[in-house]
């Protein structure tokens, strides 16, 4: 199975999968999960760009105390525009619709997902939702925050909501199309002695994932709908004068939004146990264990939604449950980061651009983890909820880890998806960047949110600006970390070396069959005889 | 308060720092003493993972269920007022707070308290959500429409504090914003005495109490069968359903604004809404009369 | 019943090994796709407990004005429906061309009955201005005098689930119609034979499940104050 190089390059005529079909349409209306991937990954791409702009320019105002870039509505609209592209169309979609499409029927030996239509579709309701958001903004943009809280978001905000909620209803289908597709192909479609057991981590976490994304899904178009229906015909539903309850609401929207933290999460520890493993030349430590630990993060993380509400109202004793239960679900996150850790004993470690990234995810997770812990604990949380800690602890794990996962990823199987390689010192060099970078931005609103500024502030007093001032510092660093890596891998298409079909000498189904694969992924439907990360000293070839 | 919150704030951060370290350390030492090429000893012990598995599940385990209960027992008391607090009636609206003190003190975006006394604010929301935050004093809640929330802290250093509105709540939601002056009782005395409205909260809850016909039959004199209103705050009341509730702000709003919803064992039906003929305003000034109507034991007609 | 007769089945999609794989693939997806459903409508359910809880009364005062009759007859139709379908479903397993067709078009029929019924009942609600956000009054629900106002116009909110739920249930049910138009034509062109009628089960299990929903609904709209 271990061609060298040379074979494999005068091996392979020009059919894969990109060179398989020509033209415009054959991207519009193909079902091939790579293709597929591929077309998420542009887009996820341009929505990241967007949100990141609105962080730009956040970070602009909040340079000074004052409000001098731009005016409190805009700068509400920024932050909500903000929190929706980041969330719900770069972010969830990230490593699930881009890696996941492409990789999971190639790791497990499949010639496609189970439902390859239903898998295109998922991309057009993605684009869809997201043209209605879009649309929202276009329209004079909506200020109500990610979290659209009612009643300011039924009956006081008077800005486009309808057309960003219909968004992020309509989204909502391409998430559950995803999630049933994975979840199915998982189950049904393994290759011939591809046990439960001997599925690669990344595949796991796209299972634990897919769980989520279908069970939490349809409350949150609930959430939704009840808005719209709300907003439309003020029929009362969550307007308190007329029976109904603002903090039903929340909760429904927790229900979803809490266990989707996780749906941001779980594949970049997938894809770090990969990245660990190969890196380190050895497999990964406690597989079951971690196997199990990314299913009960999934189980449990369905039970913590009130740890957002401590203040809101609810029960003092609902509060105490929320509590605990976050408490729990910590522990499997310790499993996972003591097991990588464990990895590395004894490993025989290279520092190439993935390995870098997913360095940088174990310590910013633990950090960013830990502080949820914090914010678990009901007396801190009563002090720092709603303070710039919640935004710092979000970012460290959502921009420190699950981005970081997502860039290491993307590095990791660039070559498997392109056939090129990139300029390693350019990885290298904007890792280093991004790592810089988000620290010193988000580092620092730790310490505001604990002196007590709170988030979602336009102006601010001025004892907070030498930190915001950080704060936004970083920030430019931060985006020059992200603007190489989208510069030096669009390059690489053209000018990057072409690199064989196992580059990095990884154990795993997807590095034997060619780079870019074929577009029926095998010539031979595979037989797999060993357990994942199967590497051994003959392995360490380089 | 505010000592015993940093006291588990800085236990949870020497807890992280511990992990993040030791992660940290473990990752760079591997890191090094593992690169490839290095001449490490790489012979692996065929030892049990299980037993290791199980020890960083139960050790965790344990730590932070000691951290959860110690935070639970601030929080707890962080949420029970003591009984000597006075109250203080807080109006949150987009975008400023109103605060009435008992006597009849109303103040926008500021307020004055005594050092060393425990106060307790009695929230409610005319718009949107809200939220009362005194980073200060370690306390946020939220202020919601048509519902009482309550919060409390005990100043303990005279000086200016911060208020800020903690939950979105649209436009100028920053703008939401004040100061709790912190000072001495005297100077409080003072302060209160100084253009001190002609009236407090509870009188002219009295004067509605009449003008508005409750009197009429909750009076000692009334012919109409309604229970005295004397004590009832604050006490055990027993429902025509059977339940007992106590008969907090919420219970005596329902029982203005819905009457039939909770009905006193032994009474009838009969007292009107005043839904709609009472504002929110009013309804605090009645509250605060009912209160003032005194904690003593209540007087069965 | 061969293996090698699946492999070479005109329906079998390039990606799967044989039609075992692909039928048991469609029949998961199915599953999967109805825990969304009912984790969709549980969202419904979760928040109409919610109100029926803080507002008991007026969702007892608004429900009594609802047509248990009809109601009932509904269900009853509903019931059968579920029975035919299952009937077309085995005749899908033996391959039997004309009782699949028969029994298929006796299912659209007593679906389409139920939407019926359900249009008078909307048009009888419509009339009697009980459309929330459209046309809402509750003068023709004769609350009795005692109950204050306020309960009164609670009665609204029950009838924002009444007709949410019952509409997006009657939604499913134009959809499983839709559904069942298609694959009467297939079944009728013998496309389902004992080796492959996956499309007649997936559907099968769908309409069971839209008539499940209903078995939810029926009570929790229709029976809040039967003992009255
Ligand atoms: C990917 C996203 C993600 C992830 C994975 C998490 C993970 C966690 N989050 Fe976070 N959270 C958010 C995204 C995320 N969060 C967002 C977006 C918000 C704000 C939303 C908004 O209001 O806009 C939020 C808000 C938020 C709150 C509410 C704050 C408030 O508004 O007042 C709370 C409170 O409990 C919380 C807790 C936790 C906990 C306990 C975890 C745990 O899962 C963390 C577990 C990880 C670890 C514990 C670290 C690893 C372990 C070790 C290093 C070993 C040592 C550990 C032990 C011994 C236990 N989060
Ligand atoms: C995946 C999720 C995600 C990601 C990646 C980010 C990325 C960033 N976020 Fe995030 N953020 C959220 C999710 C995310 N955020 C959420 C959910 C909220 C809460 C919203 C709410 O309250 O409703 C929030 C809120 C939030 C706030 C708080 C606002 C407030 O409460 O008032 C701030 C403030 O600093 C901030 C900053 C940043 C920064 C600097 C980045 C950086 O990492 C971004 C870096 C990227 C770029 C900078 C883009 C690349 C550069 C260019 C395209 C240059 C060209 C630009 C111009 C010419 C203008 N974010
Ligand atoms: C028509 C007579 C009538 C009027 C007018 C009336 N009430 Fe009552 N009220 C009653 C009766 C009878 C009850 C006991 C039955 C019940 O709980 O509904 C009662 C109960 C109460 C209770 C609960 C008492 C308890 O013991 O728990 C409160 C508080 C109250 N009323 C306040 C008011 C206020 C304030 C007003 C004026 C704004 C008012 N009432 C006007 C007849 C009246
Ligand atoms: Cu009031 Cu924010
Ligand atoms: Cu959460």
């Amino acid at each position: 199975m271990s061609a060298t190089i040379e074979e494999v390059e005068t091996q392979r005529t020009e059919e894969n999968y990109l060179t398989a079909d020509y033209g415009i349409w054959s991207w519009f209306f193909t079902t091939d999960h790579k293709r597929i991937g591929i077309m998420y990954m542009i887009s996820i791409t341009f929505f990241f760009f967007l949100g990141g702009a609105a962080a730009t320019l956040m970070r602009l105002e909040l340079m000074t105390p004052g409000g001098d870039v731009v005016q409190a509505e805009t700068y509400n609209k920024l932050f909500t525009l903000h929190g929706v592209m980041m969330i719900f169309f770069f972010l969830v979609p990230s490593i699930p619709a881009v890696l996941g499409n492409f990789l999971l029927p190639i790791m497990i030996g499949a010639r496609d997902l189970a439902f390859p239509k239903i898998n295109l579709a998922s991309w057009y309701f993605y684009m869809v939702g997201g043209l209605f958001t879009v649309w929202a903004i276009l329209a004079g943009g909506v200020d109500t925050g990610w979290t659209f809280y009612t009643p300011y978001s039924t009956m006081f905000s008077n800005t486009s909501v309808i057309l960003a909620v219909v968004g992020v209803f309509i989204n909502g289908f391409s998430s559950i199309f995803t999630g049933l597709n994975f979840l199915v192909t998982v189950h049904k479609m393994r290759a011939p002695g591809m046990t439960w057991f001997r599925l690669p981590l990344f595949v796991w976490a796209m299972y634990a994932t897919s769980i989520i994304l279908v069970l939490a899904t349809p409350v949150i178009a609930v959430a939704m709908f009840l808005i719209i229906l709300e907003r439309s015909f003020g029929v009362g539903i969550f307007n308190p004068k007329l029976g109904g309850d603002p903090i039903l609401f929340q909760h429904l929207f927790w229900f979803y939004s809490h266990p989707v933290v996780y749906v941001m999460i779980l594949p970049g520890m997938g894809v770090v146990s990969e990245i660990v493993a190969c890196f380190a030349r050895r497999a990964v430590f406690g597989y079951k264990f971690m196997a199990y630990a990314l299913l009960a993060i999934a189980v449990i993380g369905f039970l913590v939604w009130g740890h957002h509400m401590f203040v809101s109202g609810q029960s003092m004793y609902g509060s105490m449950v929320f509590s605990m239960l976050s408490f729990l679900v910590a522990i499997p996150s310790a499993i996972k980061i003591f097991n990588w850790t464990a990895t590395i004993h004894k490993g025989s470690l290279s520092f190439d651009t993935p390995m870098l990234y997913a360095l940088g995810f174990i310590g910013l997770f633990t950090i960013g983890g830990l502080t949820g812990l914090m914010l678990a604990s009901l007396a801190i949380d009563v002090h720092v909820h709603d303070t710039y800690f919640v935004v710092a602890h979000f970012h460290y794990i959502m921009v420190g880890s699950a981005v970081m996962a997502y860039l290491g990823g993307l590095h990791f199987w660039w070559p498997k998806m392109t056939g090129r390689m990139y300029p390693e010192i350019w990885g290298k060099l904007s890792a280093l960047v991004v790592f810089v970078g988000f620290n010193l931005t988000f580092f620092p609103q730790f310490v505001l949110g604990y002196l007590g500024m709170p988030r979602r502030y336009y102006e601010y007093p001025a004892e907070f600006q030498v930190l915001n001032v950080m704060s936004t510092a970083g920030a430019s660093i931060l985006a020059v970390g992200y603007v190489l890596p989208l510069i030096y891998l669009v390059l690489s298409l053209w000018l990057g070396p072409k690199v064989g079909s196992n580059p990095w000498n990884a154990t795993g189904l997807e590095w034997q069959t060619s780079s870019p694969p074929p577009k029926h992924n095998f010539d031979v439907t595979p037989v797999v005889k060993e357990p994942p990360y199967a590497y051994s000293e003959e392995r360490n070839l380089t | 308060m505010a000592g015993r919150v940093d006291a588990i704030f800085l236990a949870l951060i020497a807890f992280s720092l511990f992990f993040t370290f030791a992660i940290c350390f473990l990752i760079i030492y591997f890191a090094v003493k593992y690169r490839r090429g290095s001449k490490a000893d790489r012979t692996t012990t065929a030892h049990s993972g299980a037993l290791m598995e199980f020890l960083w599940v139960f050790i965790p385990f344990v730590i932070v269920m000691g951290l959860f209960v110690w935070a639970t027992i601030v929080y707890y008391h962080q949420y029970r007022a003591p009984d000597d607090a006075f109250e203080i009636y807080v109006l949150g609206r987009q975008w400023m707070w109103e605060l009435k003190h008992p006597e009849g003190k109303k103040e926008i975006n500021e307020l004055h308290v005594p050092l060393g006394r425990a106060v307790r604010l009695t929230m409610t929301s005319q718009d949107v959500i809200h939220s009362f935050y005194v980073p200060a004093f370690r306390i946020k809640q939220d202020v919601l429409p048509e519902r009482y929330t309550s919060v409390w802290f005990r100043p303990t250093k005279t000086g200016t504090y911060h208020l800020f509105c903690a939950e979105y709540c649209g436009t100028r939601h920053s703008g939401m914003i004040g100061s709790v002056i912190v000072m001495d009782p005297v100077d409080y005395e003072s302060w209160l005495a100084n253009g001190l409205e002609p009236e407090s909260m509870a009188a002219s809850g009295a004067k509605l109490f009449r003008t508005l016909g409750c009197s009429g039959c909750h009076d000692v004199n009334s012919t109409v069968r309604a229970p005295l209103l004397d004590g009832v705050y604050g006490h055990p009341v027993p429902l025509e359903t059977g339940q007992i509730v106590t008969a907090d702000e919420r219970y005596v709003r329902d029982s203005i604004l819905l009457p039939k919803s909770q009905v006193v064992a032994g009474f009838k039906p009969v007292m009107p809404t005043f839904q709609g003929r009472i504002d929110e305003d009013e309804l605090l000034k009645v509250i605060a009369y009912i209160k003032s109507l005194g904690k003593n034991v209540r007087v069965e007609r | 019943m061969t293996d090698v007769a699946h492999a070479s089945s005109p329906h079998l999609a390039h990606h799967f090994e044989d039609m075992g794989q692909q039928r048991a693939s469609a029949s998961l997806g199915m599953w999967t796709f109805l825990g969304t459903e009912v984790m969709f409508f549980g969202g419904l359910f979760a928040a109409y407990c919610a109100y029926r809880f803080s507002s008991p009364d007026a969702f007892r005062i608004a429900s009594r004005h609802l047509s248990v009759l009809l109601g009932s007859i509904n269900t009853a139709v509903l019931l059968t429906s579920s029975l035919t379908v299952a009937l077309a479903v085995r005749a899908g397993q033996t391959g039997d061309r004309k009782e699949q067709v028969r029994y298929l078009l006796l299912t659209m029929l007593l679906g389409v009955a139920f939407l019926g019924i359900k249009a008078v009942e909307y048009s009888m609600e419509f009339k009697d201005h009980l459309v929330p956000g459209w046309n809402f009054s509750y003068s023709v629900l004769h609350i009795p005098s005692d109950v204050p106002e306020r309960t009164a116009e609670r009665t609204e909110l029950f009838f924002v689930f009444y007709f949410f739920m019952t509409g997006l249930h009657a939604l499913h049910m134009i959809i499983g119609i839709g559904v069942f138009a298609w694959i009467t034509h297939r079944a009728r062109r013998g496309e389902f034979t004992p080796e492959y009628h996956t499309p007649l089960e997936c559907s099968g299990l769908y309409w069971h499940f839209v008539d499940i929903v209903w078995v939810f609904l029926y009570p929790l709209l229709y029976l809040v104050d039967l003992h009255k």
